[in-house]
């Protein structure tokens, strides 16, 4: 870059150059992924046919009919209403899921980093083993083991938990949080490892020679460094979570632990009311941009303070 | 021995617990899929209980094996052809889009990187929703099925090809491309030329990790299905995964994670061949595990 001045010229074509390289994939994100927020917006802001109840877009923000939202703001803010208690019910779902994923994922991967030693490669290809398992099959195994006559029932009658057998399949949170730990915890561990790897040992060695027991040195270096893997891992799972239908479909089917994805689904799918669903899908898309917003702050304090 | 004798001593011991607890996780982890991989070779019809073995629900049952149930090897195969048309499709749109953004420092390419960091953090029933809403009001021309499902897997995995690419463009730094420009190459040579040869282990990996998250998504096949000639296995699993009477479902979805085994080992066998003629040392499990973990960050 030192000689930038006598490259001017150059530049600029090789500018041309560059953008002209990434023009395709840029095209392909505004037509894909940039314009189809836009038609969101134009549906959850539009009418529904009177004869055919399909949607009819309103395309001119100047006449936005706000109905729809009005029908899902009013669900979310009266006590006791459909969407506030399916809010709720996935607000504490994905809570309690992603603390446990995280009670888990941080042994693990602080494990496998700090006293992985020769085995490392083995257990690396331990937990990323189920990146390459679909998570619709990961959820078929625990259906099969969730029967009646299934391996869970049989243990716990065996070991004297469970006097008959249960059916855990049929509307149990306990199912859907367990189906949601198991299938999201692998992308926790996996950003949680690659932080915890890259810490540097010297500075847990200078805390112990300062005389650190090795938990002070772990609560009072370890741990405050990988904050920021920690915010990380849980933004990873949470966000992903806040969308989920098929979890609590497949475990559980019932109308008692159906989620905000599962409302979307409804109203989406279901084809009645879809203005309601790209309502809901705009106000989950703006809780989510201010978690994320809160994730962003939350990051740069950490940062901020390990830098001081 | 020793060390057996030391840890009955004290089990509880920091490393020690640690080292049961990640034991029972990667158990816990692993064995429910291999008792579904088990439950397919059953000889019964139970999907819970182990029932002899055989290949019954593979190939053996002249109605409902995966081999004779049209809807099964339908699935099979359209998860196959759609990992296959995203892997085509993303992984050069990808490239070009890394690199152009890596050295583009122009107006608007902090607002494309910034897009193509948001496709990753949108939740997967969002995008959906606005595709299939997309594809039902305006860009109508685009059917539902294979088409509306291919375009919705690029448009998912293409960020991460800009991931992988991008750092190690990163890791290149841009004084090979500079030397060839001063040895006389276009700027298309010196991409062509001196780039995208060190670019292609990155390259590989990112097809396989393509293929890897194609062959696992669900949601996107489901909102852009046409019907059940276009439903992918995900999709099936979903549909049938409750009232499914047999283990052919089971023999499905092992048949699947069999072939994204198959692809991922022949992909991690290329990328080591391609990273030793390059000259990169230590081309190990725990090499390519970072990066995807690299990735996922």
């Amino acid at each position: 870059m030192s000689d930038l001045s006598e490259q001017v010229g150059e530049d600029k074509t090789g500018t041309r150059f560059w953008a002209g390289l990434a023009l395709p994939g840029m095209a392909w994100l505004a037509v894909f992924f940039v314009l189809p927020f836009y038609v969101i917006l134009c549906i959850a802001f539009g009418s529904v046919d009177p004869i055919f109840q399909t949607a009819a877009p309103e395309w001119n923000p100047l006449q936005w009919n706000t109905a729809a939202f009005e029908f899902v703001l009013e669900g979310l803010f009266t006590s006791g209403a459909a969407f506030q208690t399916v809010f709720l019910r996935t607000l504490l779902y994905v809570g309690i899921a992603t603390a446990l994923s995280l009670c888990i994922a941080y042994p693990v991967a602080y494990y496998i980093a700090r006293y992985g030693g020769r085995w490392k490669g083995l257990l690396l290809a331990g937990i990323i083993a189920p990146f390459f398992i679909s998570y619709l099959m990961r959820m078929l195994a625990w259906i099969n083991l969730l029967q009646d006559d299934g391996w869970v029932n049989d243990v716990l009658v065996w070991v004297g938990i469970l006097d008959v057998p249960r059916n855990w399949l049929d509307g149990r949170a306990s199912s859907v949080i367990l189906g949601l730990v198991y299938g999201y915890v692998p992308f926790m561990i996996l950003p949680l490892y690659a932080f915890l790897d890259r810490i540097d040992r010297s500075l847990l060695e200078a805390a112990r020679d300062l005389g650190a027991s090795p938990f002070q040195a772990f609560r009072m270096v370890t741990f405050p460094l990988s904050m920021p893997a920690i915010l990380a891992g849980i933004a990873i799972i949470a966000l992903p979570m806040f969308g989920d239908y098929y979890t609590p479909d497949l475990l559980s089917g019932a109308p008692q632990t159906s989620l905000i994805g599962n409302q979307i689904v409804l109203y989406i799918r279901g084809g009645q009311q879809i203005p309601v669903g790209a309502a809901l899908v705009v106000v989950l898309m703006l809780f989510l941009t201010v978690l994320m917003g809160y994730y962003i702050y939350a990051t740069a304090r950490a940062q901020r303070r390990l830098g001081s | 021995m020793t060390r057996l004798r030391s840890w009955l001593a004290n089990p509880w011991g920091k490393p020690r617990f640690l080292v049961l607890f990640t034991a029972l996780y990667l158990a816990w982890s692993i064995v429910p899929i291999l008792v579904a991989i088990r439950f397919s070779f059953n000889e019964g019809r139970s999907r819970s209980t182990s029932q002899g073995w055989s290949l019954r629900w593979y190939t053996g049952d002249p109605d409902l094996s995966v081999l004779h149930d049209p809807t099964m090897h339908t699935a099979l195969l359209q998860s196959l052809r759609l990992a296959l048309i995203a892997v085509l499709v993303t992984v050069p749109l990808g490239v070009a889009l890394a690199v152009g953004l890596t050295r583009w420092r122009g107006r608007g390419s902090g607002t494309a990187r910034g897009v193509s960091l948001a496709t990753l953090v949108t939740p997967e029933i969002v995008m959906g929703t606005a595709l299939l809403l997309v594809f039902l009001n305006l860009l109508t021309f685009v059917e539902l099925g294979t088409m509306a499902q291919a375009i919705g897997h690029i448009t998912f995995s293409l960020v991460f090809v800009v991931i992988i690419v991008r750092a190690r463009l990163l890791a290149i730094g841009p004084h090979y491309e500079e030397a060839a420009r001063d040895l006389g190459a276009s700027q298309l040579q010196a991409v062509r030329l001196a780039l995208l040869p060190m670019l292609v282990p990155a390259i590989v990996a990112s097809g396989i990790i393509v293929f890897a998250i194609s062959m696992d998504d669900f949601v996107i096949s489901n909102f852009l299905s046409s019907g059940t000639s276009t439903d992918t296995v995900p999709v099936r699993i979903y549909a049938t995964g409750r009232t499914a009477p047999t283990p052919a479902l089971n023999a499905l979805a092992t048949l699947t994670l069999g072939a994204t085994i198959v692809i991922a080992l022949l992909g991690f066998l290329l990328w080591r061949t391609v990273r030793a003629a390059r000259g990169q040392a230590g081309s190990t499990v725990g090499e390519f595990a970072a990066l995807d973990a690299e990735t996922i960050r």
